[in-house]
């Protein structure tokens, strides 16, 4: 293998990498989101150096701060670092495709068998326990929750918007982002004087 | 049009999904209701069909519900909608990614968002509670059913193993099992 470090490969060598790269961090993540961080360490930083480990926890951060799959967003700006648009646009088909395939092949075959008496039965026990894991979801999440009374109230007023007040996610959503916003200026300005 | 319909309506839960996975719930609920694309039962099977098979949910979910709307240009329509926004906010900002880190605004919103997302999170374990205990609406007689009690067993022992860290997939099939086992033997109806 030639020193990569030193030889950058040609365009469409860099451009196939990036695709067959991420469809195999698309292929192999399970539970998506943060579970694929490992994953593209290994490939993106140790095999192949397109980025540093640092870069890893900047991806992490700005992944957080956009909107959008975690997947997706570092396929996209990983991509970009590599060879541009078109490595943005390599990398995240490569990581969406995989789902894209499976999905599709599985889509079909649920409609087939979902009315089947032992698939239904199948499925009234996995709705009890898809529930479970949200649940542990929820609280390994709120246990993550800046522990300022701001923020608990910001949480308990999206909470209680969707789940008594049925109000549109598209509204609590800016909302939110409004009240942080006025609350971090406020308290920068007390915190100034 | 439906294609412009899966288009647009993934391509705002993409827009305005922040934190990934279970964040987007509710917006694909409000979507899913308003459309009427598919039923909340539905929705649940393919949470614990996106736990078990690979990739990022946002992409299963979109796929999933384009195919069964609109076949393969239906998958394509959503997860391109899902997709879009994403990869052209990080088209920008990743040419001015030092200033947005260190901006006062982007910090400001956030501080909002976090905390949002984990009150959406919670609206959505009441939602899905709703479908799996009282799929038929809110009715005293459930609290006499057969089947309510069922799932109340199975979402404690999930509950415990999901707490113990046992891997999802694993807690997936062991509920699938004890949902033939129980369905059998308790004789249960099938829901529609």
């Amino acid at each position: 293998m030639p020193s990569t470090d030193s030889v950058r490969p040609s365009l469409p060598k860099r451009l196939l990498a990036l695709f067959t790269t991420f469809f195999r961090i698309g292929a192999f993540t399970f539970g998506g989101g943060l579970a694929m961080l490992p994953l593209i360490q290994r490939e993106a930083v140790e095999k192949h150096h397109w980025i540093s480990d640092d870069d890893i926890l900047e991806i992490v951060a700005i992944a957080e701060s956009t909107p959008g799959p975690i997947a997706v967003n570092s396929a996209t700006f990983i991509g970009w670092r590599v060879a541009g648009v078109l490595g943005s646009a390599c990398a995240t088909l490569g990581v969406i495709l995989p789902s894209f395939l499976i999905i599709s092949v599985i889509a079909r075959v649920l409609a087939e068998f979902s009315s089947l008496k032992p698939v239904q039965y199948a499925f009234y026990g996995i709705r009890a326990g898809v529930l479970a894991l949200i649940l542990k979801s929820f609280v390994t999440m709120f246990k993550k929750c800046p522990r300022r009374a701001i923020a608990y109230s910001i949480a308990a007023a999206a909470f209680v918007a969707a789940a008594l007040f049925d109000v549109n996610v598209l509204i609590i959503i800016p909302a939110c982002a409004v009240v942080g916003l006025i609350s971090s200026l406020v308290g920068k300005e007390a915190s100034e004087k | 049009m439906i294609l412009l319909e899966l288009f647009w309506e993934f391509f705002k839960i993409g827009a305005f999904t922040f934190g990934g996975g279970y964040a987007m719930m509710p917006m694909i609920e409000d979507a899913v209701h308003a459309k009427a694309w598919i039923t909340d039962a539905e929705l649940i099977n393919f949470i614990a069909v996106s736990e078990s098979t690979p990739g990022p949910f946002a992409i299963n979910m979109a796929t999933y519900i384009g195919t069964s709307q609109a076949g393969w240009l239906g998958a394509i329509a959503a997860t391109l909608g899902v997709v879009l926004p994403s990869f052209i906010i990080i088209l920008i900002v990743a040419r001015c990614y030092e200033a947005f880190k260190k901006n006062r605004i982007v910090k400001g919103c956030m501080s909002g968002l976090k905390p949002a997302v984990i009150g959406l999170i919670g609206a959505t374990v009441i939602s899905i509670g709703m479908t799996v205990f009282f799929a038929g609406g809110f009715d005293p007689a459930v609290f006499t059913s057969t089947a309510f009690y069922g799932s109340l067993v199975i979402f404690a022992l999930g509950t415990v193993l999901a707490f113990k860290k046992v891997h999802p997939i694993l807690i997936i099939c062991l509920a699938a099992v004890l949902g033939i086992v129980a369905g059998y033997a308790l004789n249960l109806p099938i829901a529609g």
